[in-house]
């Protein structure tokens, strides 16, 4: 069937009194960026509904990428026909057609904007009623929970028909939650934790700390790849790596051996504070996970989040490693994640390090090294890019292997 | 020169070949060393096999690489019986199994595990009701295959299916080496099965190379043990060259199948419908939708196969006794056998497989030929 437009209903944000205004604005923004891709299309946000009116764009692949979009409720891809009754029935009954089989049941929900138009929401129900049963031999009216809901609209413009209603992301519009920054290793976690944070309205830029020779630029390359992956949900996301050899070569030297991991911690939160602050960030999102390994004790995290008074907010406080495995899976980042590049959190792990350090301690042994100094200097080397969804990090070659393929 | 004999092997096509030439020229670093060199292999590996699962409708993870259809059906009926023996050791297959599924079964069965081959109807299937009679609290495998090799039977796997769907823990093999590009995807990509396996070199891909789908979350054991390639699963540095090969073989072989196949039904119907009027041949391929497109199995009475092999080579039109695998080993085919074929008839049987780009004018030539072979073979009678 050739859509003529996919109508977008609102999650939660119709509920936001006065702030309903900007989420739309927003949404719609998120929207048009999500859709740039394709040519012609109009992205029209209502304060009702969002409407994106096709001009010919391929509906399966439009639609594909609004499944991507938080804030989006749900969707339904709808098909335009003039205000005349047979056209209405026609489309109707072919639109039921498409879909059914047999022992189906179904009803028809008519909205009537265009109070001028000579029938009724009543009289239309029974009228395409009536004319589907008498042309689809078995197919049953049922108003309690159908198996298919033909929505009608007329509106001013035309009479809109669609069939089905497609899920949505859910959450809220990205933008609308302020701005964070996510620490991002490369791992299974962090990538899951950044959906999370995206999905409640917040603007990540992700921080990745970066040790040259220690991690390759392969590793490098899969954290820019999984921001890619990422910035499929709110257009493009700011990449921003740290250098941290140099922080990891001096722990390494100056710091006993139990605490390195816990030194080294307190001095990658303290770097991704300094970014926040200077990119005026509210808060700190990471992948952490209570109790999954010996970082992510609450002594830990006690030890570790002394250094700055910014909110952590960790989505996956909770959640068991299977759990965050389907997460990961689902929203595509699994397989990239599982990549077996060292990364700076594997390299300079102690045998065996402290899962209860001591808070104390902890910052005794910090001042044996040049906290202010080693930071500066990782702050002047930081590099930051801008990520889009299609970028391709992990395999520049993809183009030349196309070819072959 | 007309070559129907497709289901033994099929030529490489000459892009495929091309691609095997550069990759093995540029891109000859094993994609497991570490050095960019060794990760641009990597990628082209990866690139590859996604491109094939892009193809098939799966993810990237569910496919994995062998080196052909033989390693396919060993892995996936020997790799169960290890992985699920302390559920049970028996395992279900069918009469008309290619050797490499029926040797493998028939190994298993020295080793203390039970078989049952379902029995088939005269058109070479096997029926639902059989296999669900079968099934026992410690079957762990049922292995079916899509297309007969020999008569080209497309076996019923959407009421398989559904029986299946029954007993989740059953793990289904499917050998599909003869279903693919042939309309067959639904019913093989169907949402039960858990093992698919294909061989490249029967759609114009390379020797020594195949891909067996794995349901994401069957587990299986390792055939192949060694460096952990494929996902740990069959180690081996892998057959980059071949790999990539075949990933455009099978781009190619997809595109615009729909056509391919209505061509090749054309190809196959023409000479049908010709033969079959003579009196004394045996249609076992007949014209019915449960026959795949390319695969044409006739007997002509009184004659050996392989004299009729061999009197059509004389004409430059090349076509096989009923598989290429036993052609050469004087037993007469099992799957005519499983049919309850008469055995003087089955010895007088012979294959015609096609491709893709075999042409109607090709069919009216053989045709042409069977006539004056047929009226040769008269005082044989």
């Amino acid at each position: 069937m050739e859509y003529s437009e996919i109508m977008v209903r609102y999650g939660e944000l119709s509920t936001k009194g006065k702030n309903k205004k900007d989420f739309i604005k927003q949404l719609g923004q998120n929207t048009r960026k999500a859709l740039h891709q394709f040519d012609g299309i109009e992205v029209k946000a209502q304060h009702d509904r969002l409407h994106v009116t096709l001009n010919g764009a391929d509906s399966t692949a439009v639609m594909d990428r609004l499944k991507g979009v938080f804030g989006i409720e749900n969707f339904s891809p709808s098909v335009k026909v003039e205000k005349d009754i047979a056209a209405i029935k026609a489309t109707a009954l072919a639109m039921v057609q498409e879909i059914f089989t047999p022992g189906m049941t179904f009803k028809i929900n008519t909205r009537r904007q265009d109070k001028q138009f000579e029938y009724d929401t009543n009289h239309l129900n029974d009228l395409l009623g009536g004319y589907i049963l008498e042309n689809v031999p078995g197919i049953q009216v049922k108003m309690k929970q159908p198996d298919l809901t033909l929505r009608v609209e007329v509106r001013l413009n035309g009479v809109f028909l669609s069939g089905q209603t497609i899920q949505g992301a859910g959450g809220l519009p990205v933008g609308t939650g302020g701005k964070a920054v996510m620490m991002l290793s490369g791992g299974i976690d962090s990538p899951v934790a950044a959906y999370y944070g995206m999905r409640r309205g917040v603007k990540l830029d992700m921080v990745h700390f970066f040790s040259p020779p220690y991690t390759s630029e392969q590793a490098l390359a899969k954290a820019k790849e999984l921001t890619a992956r990422l910035a499929g949900y709110s257009g493009s996301i700011q990449f921003i790596q740290v250098p941290f050899t140099k922080i990891q070569e001096t722990i390494k030297e100056k710091v006993p051996e139990g605490y390195l991991m816990t030194i080294q911690r307190r001095l990658m939160l303290r770097l991704a504070a300094a970014v926040a602050e200077r990119r005026h960030a509210k808060g700190i999102f990471n992948g952490e996970s209570l109790g999954q390994v010996a970082s992510q004790t609450l002594e830990s995290m006690a030890a570790i989040n002394d250094v700055t008074s910014m909110p952590i907010l960790r989505p996956l406080l909770s959640m068991d490693k299977t759990e965050i495995i389907k997460v990961a899976e689902n929203i595509d980042t699994y397989d990239l994640s599982i990549l077996p590049y060292e990364d700076c959190c594997t390299i300079f792990t102690p045998p065996a390090p402290k899962t209860h350090p001591d808070l104390e301690k902890s910052r005794k042994y910090e001042k044996y090294i040049d906290v202010d100094g080693l930071m500066q200097e990782a702050l002047d080397g930081m590099i930051i890019t801008d990520i889009h969804p299609d970028d391709n990090y992990l395999n520049q070659n993809e183009d030349v292997f196309a070819e072959l393929l | 020169m007309i070559y129907f004999d497709n289901s033994a092997t099929t030529k490489a096509a000459p892009a495929v070949v091309d691609t095997y030439a550069k990759v093995s020229e540029r891109y000859w670093g094993n994609p497991s060393s570490l050095h960019n060199f060794g990760e641009q292999a990597f990628n082209l590996l990866e690139q590859s096999r996604q491109q094939i699962a892009d193809l098939l409708g799966v993810s990237l993870s569910e496919i994995l690489f062998t080196s052909g259809g033989t390693e396919g059906d060993n892995w996936a009926i020997k790799g169960t019986a290890i992985a699920k023996r302390e559920f049970g050791n028996h395992l279900i297959t069918t009469e008309v199994e290619h050797p490499a599924v029926h040797n493998s079964m028939e190994q298993l069965k020295q080793l203390g595990f039970e078989v049952t081959y379902l029995p088939v109807d005269e058109n070479g299937r096997v029926s639902a009701s059989d296999l669900r009679s079968a099934i026992r609290p410690t079957t762990i495998l049922v292995s079916t295959m899509a297309v007969n090799n020999e008569i080209g039977a497309v076996q019923p796997l959407a009421e398989i299916a559904d029986v299946m769907r029954d007993f989740p823990k059953i793990h289904w093999h499917i050998d599909a080496v003869q279903g693919i590009g042939k309309g067959l995807h639904d019913l093989i990509f169907n949402d039960r099965v858990d093992f698919i396996t294909f061989s490249g070199h029967k759609f114009h891909a390379p020797r020594g190379i195949g891909f067996m789908y794995k349901r994401q979350g069957r587990t299986i054991a390792p055939l192949m043990t060694g460096g952990g390639q494929e996902r740990d699963l069959r180690s081996g540095t892998e057959n980059l060259p071949a790999i990539a090969a075949m990933a455009k073989a099978l781009r190619l072989l997809l595109d615009d199948e729909a056509a391919k196949v209505q061509r090749q039904q054309e190809v196959r119907l023409t000479i049908l419908n010709h033969i079959k009027t003579f009196s004394h041949v045996t249609i076992f391929s007949k014209d019915l939708p449960v026959f795949a497109p390319h695969i044409l199995c006739f007997a002509i009475e009184s004659v050996r196969g392989e004299t009729i092999v061999h009197a059509f080579e004389e004409h430059g039109i090349y076509i096989s006794t009923t598989s290429a695998c036993s052609s050469k080993k004087h037993v007469e085919s099992s799957t005519l056998q499983a049919m309850k074929i008469d055995d003087g008839i089955a010895t007088s049987a012979v294959r015609v497989s096609l491709d893709e780009h075999n042409t109607l004018a090709e069919a009216e030539q053989f045709n042409q030929v069977f006539d004056e072979l047929y009226r040769g073979f008269a005082k044989l009678r």
